[in-house]
């Protein structure tokens, strides 16, 4: 059983700062990290190894620096990983993302077929959660998003079970290997990695593949000529004009409120 | 360059037979870009026994209705519902489609726009064309700060969005208002399909239905720990209303996603918001700046939480929050029985 898990690296949202001026983010103050999702997905395979005979790849691609969430990915489980990383991939949307992940997908399962691929179900930086079933597209294999139990994985008839999250609930789905997961949080909560695998992954160098590396690529799917969508423009939403302040000391403020509320009489009605 | 490429299309998305709210809402704000662009507005319905719901469509603004009606469609599944839509974007070639960005919704669309090789925004919360070049102009809160990017695809067709529910407005229906429907198969059997839906079961009893609740009382950082949050329930208790929170909050574990309101939670709009202690980052007002009335309270007179606020109270929740509790409480004795806030 061999799985492969897509990992991107993002700007951590938790640290960043925002200056108020300017409505920018402030870049220096943002550390990257692996996408929280996506560790929920290298632990979703490392759960899964425990059971099965299975073997763990990680993929991402990113600039140099991404490494780093593939040595992340190491400690958490991961068996081994690989690093796409070009300027032809740069600017990407989530499509050209899709295609250019799909074809070093290919790539490593010539090597060794691919069972399963899991990715995040979105990243927290573009946060569009497209590119999971952008790439189960290209390889032709069912997408199941949104997964928040891995019920089982029947190796012999090459089945899975899974419960998916729904409005209201959720479903649960038969699908057949090779298929992709798209994984939330809830489905498992990432372990503090074991010392051995933090060793590991210090000392662990990731295949690093260009472009050239992937075989026959469709350059013009790239990157930002690859890319469909482009950002028109950034604006600063038009300023709400805001309501009424209530003025006065804290008393006088409260008596303002319940007036108010009082007013309201319909939302006092019984149901 | 696209002059065979015409219309406005909303994705019809129901589950179990019923109209989700977001296909609804969509029909309206694709009724206004439709307008403009002086194009019908059609709906794509897809489903098992569905055709009744034409009529709905019609009267929430549609004018033609593109239907599949097939046993292999009784619930959702990607590679059917796929294979509908594409055939019916190859065969009539809209120039803007619409999709809620609901679980399937989103996954559809992803199917879609892969196959299509066109663009697709994402998340969408404010939508708009501009006439002269027929572009979709999708907007979504950017990555950090409070700014909107607007997302154009300008050489490939259909431009695909998904947009969150509940930011956009269904027209009220108008009854009687007819529309074509147009019929159209797909030769799926199900011994074609590699997935199976085994059981759906619906969460009844869920804790947390902040999309349904007619009070939000949301707390932010401001109220310092765990403890201090602890004067959201109480506020919440007594008014009969639900908690919601910041993500600040549940990335401090002060309580759990499930009640977070903003981009990456829940989209709410009930009758009264409260927000203590919240900021107003974009990602939070997006998520609950439909609300009828929001009532802000925050120490900061500056904070931008104050210019969606229908009242704004600027002062320490520590002072406020307590006596507005006690308040209630004695109110609720007065009128001599609950008070409860439909
Ligand atoms: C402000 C802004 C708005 C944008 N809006 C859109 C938009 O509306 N439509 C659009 O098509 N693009 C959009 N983009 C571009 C988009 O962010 C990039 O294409 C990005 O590379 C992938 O999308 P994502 O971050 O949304 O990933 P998601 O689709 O949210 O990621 C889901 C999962 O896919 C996998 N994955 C994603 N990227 C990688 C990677 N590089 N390496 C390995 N695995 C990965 C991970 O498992 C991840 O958890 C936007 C970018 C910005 C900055
Ligand atoms: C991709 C992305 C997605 C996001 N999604 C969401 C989302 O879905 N929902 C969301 O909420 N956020 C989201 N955020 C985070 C958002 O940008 C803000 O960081 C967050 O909303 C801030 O939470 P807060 O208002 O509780 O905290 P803060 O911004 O720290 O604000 C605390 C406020 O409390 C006030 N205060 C302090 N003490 C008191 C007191 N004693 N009495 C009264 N007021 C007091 C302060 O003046 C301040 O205004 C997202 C961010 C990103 C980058």
């Amino acid at each position: 059983m061999h799985i492969v898990v897509c990992v991107k690296q993002v700007p951590d949202t938790k640290i960043i700062k925002i200056n108020p001026r300017t409505n920018t983010l402030d870049r220096r103050s943002a550390p990257a990290i692996l996408n929280p999702y996506d560790a929920h997905a290298v632990q979703a395979a490392a759960n899964l190894k425990k059971d099965l005979d299975a073997n763990i790849s990680v993929l991402s691609m990113g600039p140099p620096q991404a490494v780093a969430v593939i040595k992340k990915s190491i400690e958490i489980g991961a068996d081994r990983g690989f690093l796409i990383t070009d300027r032809a991939f740069a600017g990407a949307d989530t499509l050209a993302t899709s295609y250019a992940l799909s074809k070093a997908l290919e790539k490593i399962s010539e090597e060794n077929p691919i069972d399963m691929v899991i990715c995040g179900k979105h990243a927290i930086d573009g946060d569009t959660g497209q590119v999971g079933p952008g790439i189960a597209r290209r390889l032709d294999i069912p997408p199941i998003t949104n997964v928040i139990e891995i019920v089982e994985v029947n190796v012999k008839e090459r089945t899975v079970l899974i419960k998916r999250k729904i409005i209201g609930g959720y479903e649960l789905i038969q699908a057949p290997l090779p298929c992709l997961l798209t994984v939330e949080k809830e489905l498992n909560d990432v372990e503090y990695s074991p010392l051995p695998n933090m060793i590991r992954a210090a000392r662990y160098e990731p295949v690093i593949w260009s472009v050239s590396d992937l075989g026959e690529v469709d350059r013009t799917q790239l990157g930002l000529k690859g890319s469909p969508t482009i950002v028109g423009k950034m604006f600063t939403p038009p300023k709400l004009e805001g309501g009424k302040r209530i003025e006065g000391t804290t008393d006088e403020q409260i008596k303002q409120l319940l007036e108010i509320l009082m007013d309201r009489e319909e939302l006092f009605e019984a149901k | 360059m696209f002059n065979d490429y015409r219309g406005v299309w909303v994705y019809i998305e129901q589950n179990d037979g019923v109209i989700e709210g977001v296909a609804l809402e969509l029909l309206g704000a694709g009724r206004k870009l439709a307008d403009k662009l002086e194009v019908p507005l059609s709906g794509v319905l897809l489903g098992d026994n569905v055709k009744s719901l034409c009529s709905t469509v019609f009267e929430f603004g549609a004018d033609k209705v593109y239907l599949i009606d097939n046993p292999v469609l009784k619930d959702y599944r990607t590679e059917s519902y796929m294979t509908g839509v594409n055939m019916l974007c190859e065969k009539y070639k809209p120039e803007i489609f619409l999709y809620g960005a609901t679980p399937n919704g989103k996954d559809l669309a992803s199917a879609v726009a892969t196959d299509l090789s066109t663009g697709l925004t994402a998340d969408t919360t404010m939508l708009d064309v501009e006439v002269e070049t027929r572009l979709l102009e999708a907007s979504r809160p950017a990555f950090g700060g409070n700014i909107m990017a607007t997302i154009l695809c300008k050489k490939h067709r259909p431009q695909m969005a998904t947009v969150r529910p509940k930011v956009m407005k269904a027209l009220s229906p108008e009854r009687g208002r007819i529309g074509t429907i147009i019929e159209e198969t797909i030769g799926l059997r199900e011994e074609d399909m590699r997935t199976k839906v085994l059981k759906i079961v619906k969460d009844v009893g869920k804790k947390v239905n902040l999309a349904e609740a007619h009070i939000i009382v949301a707390g932010g950082k401001g109220l310092g720990d765990e403890k201090g949050f602890q004067l959201i329930h109480e506020l919440a208790d007594v008014l009969g209303g639900t908690v919601g929170a910041s993500r600040d909050v549940v990335e401090a574990g002060w309580i759990s996603h499930d009640y977070q309101v903003g981009q990456t939670g829940e989209t709410v709009t009930p009758k009264l918001y409260f927000a203590i202690g919240i900021s107003g980052a974009i990602q939070h007002v997006v998520g609950m700046k439909n609300s009828e009335m929001i009532i802000a309270i925050n120490k900061d007179e500056n904070a931008p939480i104050f210019d969606v606020a229908t009242y704004g109270i600027v002062g320490d929740a520590f002072d406020i929050v307590p006596k507005l509790i006690e308040q209630f409480r004695n109110s609720r004795k007065q009128k001599g029985g609950e008070i409860s806030y439909v």
